[in-house]
């Protein structure tokens, strides 16, 4: 049986803009569910609307069973951890973590044991006495995440909780979060817009574009075989390379500009302009590779260099930018004309106008 | 910005200084008409420098009083009351109604906000006939109730929460009601402890704008033991048909000086706090 059921969720706001387009999603008990996509894409929404800080404007939402759908946020058996944690500033760190238990009605030892086990877990145990004000941000965080904790809830609901963190800590605080979530087995709904830290913690992402879900899957699922065009832009980093390109009459090979590109099998498609995509660890510099490409920066980064080029074609309409990650130190120089190929089975395909993956 | 120049350094300074001694002036010739006896003050010039009665002015007006005036004893604390009743009446009311305004979603609130507002134009002074009609139906005059309550009610410092509230980040809600609080919880727990600076700096504006009062008080209060401090030293002066005793008056003024005084050096670092913090 699912642990969080979302059916048919949709929001639509008083003023008739509608932010979530029907949600449908199922969450084992235990996984960790991220739902990533650029600002703006309502993942927020969602969130709160699971959280019961949003309506539903119609579908269900279920949490360990129960329709919560007119439940208040504290009867849903959920916690949260806010991006700015939304630590009450006048508590001491232990208050801030009793005070849910305590509007429970919680016995007082209960809640004195409660949260000195989670203080443990956390290393929160010398801070207890102090307010939020005389914390550092990762101390914060995790004061914000013993707050959820100590009320063992049914899940976890965590709204870009890393995001006013520094790189490093951010980094850090990903795998505490990871192991925590994993040592308590509870059921975690995470939103990031970091599709790195989407990747590397979820068991499952939902990538939402616009209010649409756009795919959801393993991170390796997403990665290897995106289905929308927007799925195939938005994971990996740096991006996946797009050219638009046309099919031959017999479906057996495809241009980028002059050069033709053999296909090993038919794609599933009419049409013949297609768009082409390939990601930029996947182009190896070839000197008999058929794409021939124009460096115009290279970044240095010490264990691989990313490669800014443009396709080096006679016809210069179609000089889309190219982006190649090679690993370690490259010799090449700013201006170089160079070649480089592609494994068949790298190629991805998309329709131009719906943005769906084409199959081969 | 900081600039080194001693040019404007001692211009600003003088223009400070200036202000100052504007300030000071008239409570320097409080103190200084307050230390000399009667017959000294009703000769010309009048004396800048200190005279040597001080303290027994002081022991007259403290133990005796004016002539012809109620105890200053009782009429401190009636001040007192008043000031305290005015200050945590409106804190009160004002808290509670800004709490409605910010965080409830009610049918008209807007209206009953600029409603509230539009009180700003509508000063005891302006309504004081009818006021005094209500309070006299009521039978509330010469008690304390009938002092404070017309004065209650304030535009200001609900205008003066509601900003407090809305800096306060929504996140402090949505985790408090996920923490099953519910609305008096939030209010109680969250809410005025995280306001607790406005709240003190509004406590000092209020509490001396209550001290302050004179016309009310003036009004409503016939009977002597309802007197309150700053109406009477108007009083004095008019009291008998003999000479005013300035030394006495004004001595009776240094002491009407003192509780503001200390209210707002007590409270200093928290006012200063309340009215200047944006970060909650």
């Amino acid at each position: 049986m699912s642990h969080i059921l979302l059916k048919g969720v949709e929001k639509i706001y008083p003023n008739g803009y509608q932010a979530i387009h029907g949600v449908d999603l199922e969450i084992e008990e235990g996984e960790f569910i991220v739902l990533v996509g650029p600002s703006g894409c309502g993942k927020s929404t969602l969130l709160r609307m699971v959280a019961g800080l949003e309506t539903i404007t119609s579908g269900e939402v279920h949490i360990a069973g129960r329709k919560v759908n007119d439940l208040e946020p504290s009867q849903r058996d959920i916690a949260m951890v806010f991006q700015n944690y939304a630590l009450y500033p006048h508590m001491t760190v232990y208050k801030n973590m009793a005070y849910g238990l305590k509007n429970l009605g919680t016995a007082k030892d209960e809640i004195n044991r409660r949260v000195g086990d989670v203080a443990k877990l956390l290393e929160l145990e010398d801070l207890m006495q102090r307010k939020p004000k005389q914390l550092s941000g990762g101390q914060r965080q995790r004061v914000a995440m013993g707050r959820a904790i100590v009320r063992k809830p049914a899940a976890f609901l965590f709204d870009e909780p890393l995001s006013n963190l520094d790189a490093k800590l951010r980094v850090q605080m990903r795998l505490v979060i990871k192991n925590l979530q994993a040592r308590l087995g509870t059921t975690t709904l995470y939103v990031t817009h970091d599709q790195v830290e989407a990747m590397t913690m979820a068991d499952r992402l939902l990538v939402l574009n616009a209010g649409i879900v756009e795919q959801i899957g393993t991170p390796m699922d997403l990665y290897e075989r995106p289905q929308t065009r927007f799925v195939a832009g938005f994971i990996g980093s740096p991006a996946m390379n797009f050219v638009e390109v046309k099919l031959s009459d017999d479906g057996s090979k495809f241009h980028i500009g002059d050069n033709a590109l053999p296909l090993n099998k038919a794609l599933d498609t009419s049409q013949s302009e297609i768009t082409f995509g390939f990601r930029p660890e996947h182009l190896v510099l070839d000197d008999h590779g058929i794409i021939p490409l124009k460096i115009a920066l290279i970044e240095h980064l010490g264990a691989e260099s990313i490669i800014h080029a443009k396709l080096n074609n006679s016809d210069d309409k179609s000089s889309n930018a190219i982006t190649l990650r090679l690993n370690g130190h490259t010799k090449e120089q700013n201006g170089n004309i160079v070649r480089a190929s592609i494994a068949p089975e790298h190629y991805h395909f998309f329709n131009q106008k719906s943005g769906h993956r084409i199959r081969s | 910005m900081i600039e080194n120049r001693p040019v404007s350094t001692a211009v600003s300074h003088l223009v400070l200084l200036a202000g100052v001694a504007i300030v000071l002036f008239p409570i320097w010739i409080t103190i200084v008409a307050a230390s000399h006896d009667v017959a000294r003050l009703l000769e010309v010039p009048l004396p800048l420098g200190l005279g040597d009665q001080f303290f027994e002015n002081l022991k007259q007006v403290v133990s005796t009083g004016v002539e012809g005036s109620t105890p200053i004893g009782i009429m401190l604390f009636n001040s007192l009351v008043m000031a305290l009743m005015i200050a945590f009446g409106k804190i009160t009311i004002s808290l509670l109604s800004a709490y409605a305004i910010v965080y409830f979603d009610f049918r008209f609130r807007m209206l009953f906000f600029w409603m509230i507002f539009l009180t700003l134009m509508l000063p005891v002074e302006v309504r004081i006939l009818p006021t005094y009609e209500v309070v006299a139906q009521l039978g509330m005059l010469d008690t304390y109730w009938g002092l404070t309550i017309p004065l209650i009610a304030s535009a200001t410092a609900t205008f003066m929460f509601r900003q407090t509230f809305l800096s306060v980040p929504d996140e402090l809600l949505e985790a408090a009601r996920i923490d099953g609080a519910g609305p008096m919880q939030f209010f109680f727990d969250i809410l005025i402890p995280v306001s607790r600076t406005s709240i003190a700096a509004m406590f000092v504006i209020l509490f001396i704008y209550g001290w302050n009062q004179y016309l009310w008080p003036l009004l409503i209060t016939t009977d002597k033991s309802m007197v309150t401090i700053v109406m009477s030293i108007k009083g004095m002066m008019e009291a008998l048909e003999e000479t005013p005793k300035w030394h006495h008056i004004m001595m009776t003024a240094l002491l009407a000086m003192i509780p503001p005084v200390l209210v707002v050096i007590g409270m200093q670092k928290l006012f200063v706090k309340g009215l200047t913090e944006t970060e909650k």
